[in-house]
């Protein structure tokens, strides 16, 4: 086949486009330019996006022996991620910007283009794997578990995973260093990043203070009291404890946890630990990584965060919206997270978590 | 086939350069030595730079060797400007087509030592608007440091009309500095029957080796240095002179370049792209240097159109890029009335002595499967 790897200067993504060629593809290697504005030095465990990555990436194509190009996807970044992630947290939901980034980005700008351009698919260093079987190509969990990124590729339809080539999905993360270093890699040692990477300093609160302001408004107890005040409703998160800054206790001294923003009304909402338990979630815009969800109750897996456990669920598709029905309590679900459910290690689809119920 | 059409960018070195510069590469001796070794080397490089001079059209003496055009250009206008500072002229007039060699250096000045830059537009065909730099030179001429402007662009390949330049700058006594790099050898190009100041040069355009360029500056005319030290040229550039580089420089400066086969195939590459893309069409106008051909592709991105011209092994080229690499709208195809969207769907290609019909071909050939190709994968 006749591929892109999409090479962001880390360590996956370069194991993954030598993989590839290794595997007898025809492969060239493109780096994603995210930021119309790059950083010249990548600092601490940020990003994909500064001139030191984009170097990164060079050589290490250079090393595989692949041609390799920068493609400048600044606009669709900032629009399709950037600018979503900011109108989320304006309507006090909690966005995933990585899934964000796969579904508009990688597997869609790149994946377009790379097709248009006579190219089949698309490589990237994501843990995850495909499988071929009576459902056709299906998403599947990485064997090594702690880097798993199915979460965050469950956005893809059918037809993208048609187009996906995952070749780290195999192996251990601790091999794939290893893979690196005696395939005279410079990147082998490089690390691991962790936070959003167009938000340089890491500090998201920060960020998301200084463009969309930092409104003060109540924070209210489930009454309706007002016990405090908060920097900007968008800088919490469902079920967060710390950072509340309350100076009246509750009367039995128990913590308060976040259970609510409103933006609407610029409200943070509080309350006990046993008021964030949710037993129902309701997702819009779903999207099926095989055959789709019907409306017949089926028993799998839920999973809420990029690394979370998955919770044992019972799950359909109620003409609009995917509904999962938890067997024991959660305690804190923000709207805004994806709701991936899972049937073993198959990914079976996702949706946008828009409401919850106890 | 491998299809070399960026000698705008760099061109192959010719063999005479090839030949001088490895014969001085292995001679011993700093040329500001005073032993005889070191005698040698000087020699070498004055003999280099006396045959320069008569390609230039410059005395001997106006000759400072820096290490790249970019370090003539910045030795040039900050030189210039810091010399007209020091008279109270604190203006820097610029083209809005110049390199960004000369570009960056006046952005600089303008941020870090207090200069105002003034940029003088061009027409739709590329070619500097006269009226404007009359107007401005008619109201604010004694205010000039200096006025800089390209004697043809890098991307468009358009001549600019330095003698008029030069001949305006004189009724206000501005001294005039002119990049040649482009032009240098592809058409004619003196020195002093322009009347100008200072003039940059490189030598890998014209099939010399990478590192090294001229500054050719009027005779007696002095200017700060950039870098200090063994004040080798003029007190102006100090550095260890390189002598093979500067051989090389020479030797290729004295080999002809082949304007007579090289416009006749340029004339047919654009023949040929207008006719298979029909609705494709050529930037700049008027009087051009032989070897460029910028194209506009409506529908296209550039950097998709040589992700697949060098699929198919033909090289060409954009506008510039930045640090990163990513591709950024053409300042020269924007000065001229492009949008942003036109500026990005365009390419230059750039023919050179080892050009060949075949090559031409070739691109013609494969182009309208391009242009296909790269429509479909536009997305914005």
């Amino acid at each position: 086949m006749r591929l892109i790897a999409a090479m962001s200067g880390g360590v996956d993504s370069a194991v993954a486009a030598a993989r590839a060629v290794e595997a007898g593809h025809e492969v060239i290697g493109v780096h994603l330019a995210l930021s119309s504005n790059p950083q010249k030095y990548r600092s601490g465990a940020r990003g994909c996006c500064t001139v030191e990555d984009s170097h990164d990436a060079r050589r290490a194509a250079d090393v595989v022996g692949i041609p390799f190009y920068i493609w400048d996807m600044a606009q669709e970044f900032h629009e399709g991620v950037v600018e979503n992630f900011l109108s989320e947290y304006a309507a006090g939901r909690t966005p995933n910007p990585c899934l964000r980034c796969n579904e508009k980005i990688k597997f869609a700008a790149v994946l377009d283009r790379a097709r248009a351009m006579g190219f089949d698919g698309v490589v990237t260093g994501h843990y995850a794997n495909t499988r071929q079987g009576p459902m056709g190509k299906t998403l599947h969990r990485a064997i090594d578990i702690s880097k798993d990124q199915s979460y965050v590729l469950s956005v893809l339809t059918v037809e993208q995973i048609q187009g996906a080539i995952f070749p780290l999905g195999d192996t251990e993360k601790v091999d794939i260093r290893k893979e690196a270093a005696a395939r005279g890699l410079s990147v082998a040692n490089k690390p691991d990043s962790h936070d959003i990477c167009f938000v340089p300093s890491g500090d998201n609160a920060g960020w998301l203070h200084d463009r969309l302001g930092s409104e003060v408004g109540p924070i209210v107890d489930q009454d309706g009291t007002v016990i405090g005040k908060h920097k900007g409703a968008y800088t919490y998160t469902i079920g967060q404890r710390k950072g509340l800054g309350l100076t009246i206790p509750t009367p039995d001294g128990s913590p308060r946890f976040v259970l609510k923003i409103e933006p609407k009304t610029n409200t943070v909402v509080v309350g006990a630990r046993e008021d964030l338990a949710i037993t129902k979630m309701f997702g819009e815009n779903p999207v099926w990584c095989g055959p789709a969800v019907t409306s017949t109750p089926t028993e799998g897996f839920v999973q809420i965060r990029a690394h979370g456990e998955p919770l044992r669920c019972t799950y359909f598709f109620d003409g609009s919206k995917l509904v999962a029905h938890l067997d024991s309590e959660l305690l804190g679900l923000a709207t805004g997270q994806a709701m991936v459910i899972y049937d073993g290690d198959r990914v079976v689809g996702s949706a946008t978590v828009c409401e919850t119920q106890a | 086939m491998s299809v070399y059409l960026d000698h705008a960018a760099t061109t192959p070195m010719v063999d005479v350069a090839v030949s001088a510069m490895t014969t001085q590469l292995v001679h011993l001796g700093n040329p500001s030595s005073l032993h005889t070794p070191g005698r040698a080397s000087r020699k070498a490089i004055e003999q280099a730079r006396e045959s320069l001079a008569l390609e230039i059209g410059c005395a001997p003496s106006e000759i400072i060797f820096t290490a790249s055009g970019t370090e003539a250009n910045n030795t040039a206008l900050k030189g210039l400007y810091w010399k007209g500072k020091s008279t109270g002229r604190n203006v820097v007039v610029i083209s809005s087509i110049e390199h960004h060699a000369i570009l960056d250096p006046a952005e600089w000045l303008s941020d870090h030592e207090g200069a105002e830059v003034i940029s003088i537009g061009v027409t739709k065909d590329g070619v500097l608007d006269i009226s404007q730099l009359t107007q401005l030179l008619t109201h604010r001429g004694d205010e000039i440091a200096v006025i800089s402007v390209m004697h043809s662009n890098n991307e468009t390949g358009v001549l600019q009309s330095i003698s008029e330049v030069v001949a305006l700058a004189s009724l206000h006594s501005i001294p005039v500095h002119c990049d040649g790099v482009q032009s240098f050898k592809k058409v004619p190009l003196s020195f002093s029957e322009l009347g100008l100041t200072a003039l940059s040069l490189s030598a890998h355009k014209i099939g010399g080796p990478l590192g090294v360029g001229i500054l050719v500056l009027k005779r007696g005319y002095e200017i700060p240095a950039l870098l200090h030290g063994g004040g080798q040229e003029r007190e102006i550039r100090s550095g260890t002179l390189n002598a093979p580089a500067i051989v090389g420089f020479a030797a290729a400066a004295s080999s002809q370049y082949p304007s007579t086969k090289i416009q006749p195939l340029r004339d047919e590459l654009i023949a040929g792209i207008l006719k298979v893309v029909p609705d494709a069409y050529i930037n700049g106008g008027g009087d051009r240097l032989p070897g460029i051909v910028n194209a506009t592709f409506p529908g296209t991105e550039s950097d998709t159109l040589l992700l697949l011209l060098d699929a198919q092994g033909i090289a060409a080229s954009t506008g510039s890029a930045c640090s990163a690499g990513v591709q950024r709208p053409s300042h020269v195809l924007l000065a001229m009335g492009h949008t942003d969207k036109s500026a990005r769907s365009s390419l230059r290609f750039s023919l050179g002595a080892t050009s060949t019909r075949e090559e031409i071909d070739t691109v013609i050939s494969v182009l309208p499967g391009v242009i296909e190709r790269a429509r479909a994968a536009n997305l914005r």
